[in-house]
């Protein structure tokens, strides 16, 4: 496994779901190949109860390893990270990840927007969200806030999507730079920081 | 948005004119909530909020209240409190004194959520619980233990599933939206201000409740805290704290024992 310190050329990638994201990540994730040149921080929203069942899921479904934030953890590159359920998961300038018990933000924490807005200020153009399905708004303001510092807005195909609100509603406001479905996003992530990071 | 440079400007005004140090908070949270208040208060300019927060002592006072984190509820994280119940509570039943600290206490919900676990446990006529936070505002709304009713539901729910035996309405009464809790429950605490950052240690305690509090914190400022709570623990007294938090990483471990995987430590040595 290539797991080693982030430096400033890894990209990042982001991923936020709500209803209808985990079949999605139960597809993507065993076709992602191992070593991961990125870092994938995944942000579903979950119920509030701290147990690590979701965790469990989805890490039998990789080779990569996947981790529940803890509190502090440095962001390492070939790791999949996700945010706990009744937090925000924010990141640090100094690739750590920190969390927060704050409000719920659109009836959410975690919330997608906070970790998009939180990330886009540290990690600019090496960065990429991804938005899948859900029944809300969360996310759009997310993916502006990682458009404006010069990183890429990836959205799931609102027809392949289960429940297409959220996709729908960062078309709308047109948070995104590319329409994708669940194969374009396995590519997509596969082939980055190969021509990259080649040191 | 603010950027690195103004919240430097910020937090250093905050300490010189108020004698707040957030200096050693972690920073996107900090960033994120002046943002939020930046936007609520529609400052047009940076100058505008820095003059305002220098100038006018009681927004200074309703800043901190907005850029610290007052969420917080009853019964919160229902297995925690089956544990104080079953697991912890008990092994003090002997003494014939117990002291516990909400450090970080906010408006007050964990606070009342453990006079009702003392009463049903028959502790409460030999308990004094301190409740302290850094801001005295959210203490005066704490001390009056009266609660919105539109949470009540869920709290309710979180009681139960904590083990509580009672009809959870029988703690309160409602009126016009809110919920006043017995006057019996406050009877207990002491409520006071008390800033973890710069107050010490005054008293010894058998229970340290600082749940959700440490997240805020740098790993620095962490340690320091941390090492407050070491020195006003008695031993074989009881460390507890929030669902993501923990002493792995502090100087603290080896001193004290794990209770299952519950985030209670206790301290042993």
């Amino acid at each position: 496994m290539a797991q080693d310190r982030l430096t400033h050329a890894h990209p990042v990638v982001l991923i936020g779901g709500s209803s209808g994201s985990i079949e999605v990540l139960l597809e993507l994730l065993p076709a992602l190949q191992p070593p991961l040149r990125s870092t994938v921080i995944i942000v579903v929203h979950r119920g509030n109860t701290a147990d690590s069942t979701l965790t469990d899921l989805l890490a039998h479904r990789t080779q990569i390893p996947l981790r529940e934030v803890d509190e502090k953890d440095p962001i390492e590159a070939g790791v999949i990270y996700l945010a706990p359920a009744d937090y925000h998961l924010l990141i640090e300038a100094d690739h750590i990840f920190s969390l927060d018990d704050s409000e719920k933000v659109n009836y959410t924490r975690p919330a997608i927007d906070v970790t998009f807005e939180s990330a886009a200020a540290v990690y600019g153009p090496r960065l990429t969200g991804v938005l899948l399905s859900g029944a809300n708004g969360d996310g759009t303001n997310g993916l502006l806030a990682i458009r404006k510092a010069g990183g890429r807005a990836l959205v799931q195909k609102p027809e392949t999507a289960r429940i297409d609100t959220m996709p729908q509603q960062a078309i709308k406001q047109h948070a995104f730079d590319q329409l994708v479905d669940v194969d374009e996003i396995i590519a997509y992530i596969n082939t980055l920081g190969v021509k990259t990071t080649s040191t | 948005m603010i950027t690195n440079d103004e919240l430097d400007l910020l937090l250093a005004d905050l300490l010189d004119h108020y004698g707040y140090d957030f200096t050693h908070y972690s920073r996107a949270s900090l960033t994120r909530r002046v943002n939020r208040l930046w936007h609520i208060s529609k400052f047009l300019s940076f100058a505008a909020l820095r003059h305002r927060l220098r100038s006018d002592a009681d927004y200074a006072g309703q800043f901190v209240e907005g850029i610290t984190v007052n969420v917080t509820e009853m019964f919160r994280d229902p297995l925690f409190y089956q544990v104080l119940r079953r697991d912890v509570l008990p092994t003090l039943a002997a003494k014939p004194f117990i002291r516990i600290w909400h450090a970080g206490c906010s408006t007050g919900e964990e606070v009342y959520s453990m006079a009702i676990l003392l009463s049903e446990v028959n502790l409460a006529h030999k308990s004094l619980l301190y409740a302290t936070d850094l801001n005295s505002e959210v203490l005066s709304k704490a001390r009056k233990g009266i609660f919105p009713m539109a949470p009540l539901k869920q709290y309710a729910e979180n009681y139960r599933l904590s083990g509580g035996t009672q009809d959870f309405s029988t703690y309160y009464t409602a009126h016009y939206g809110y919920a006043k809790f017995r006057s019996e429950l406050g009877e207990k605490v002491v409520f006071s201000t008390h800033n973890l950052v710069s107050d010490g240690s005054f008293n010894e305690f058998d229970l340290i409740l600082c749940r959700n509090v440490l997240i805020y914190f740098d790993k620095l400022l962490q340690e320091q805290v941390l090492s407050l709570f070491d020195q006003s623990l008695a031993p074989l007294s009881y460390l507890a704290l929030g669902s993501k938090e923990t002493l792995k990483f502090s100087s603290l471990q080896p001193r004290y024992r794990q209770l299952n995987n519950e985030k209670i430590w206790r301290k042993i040595g």
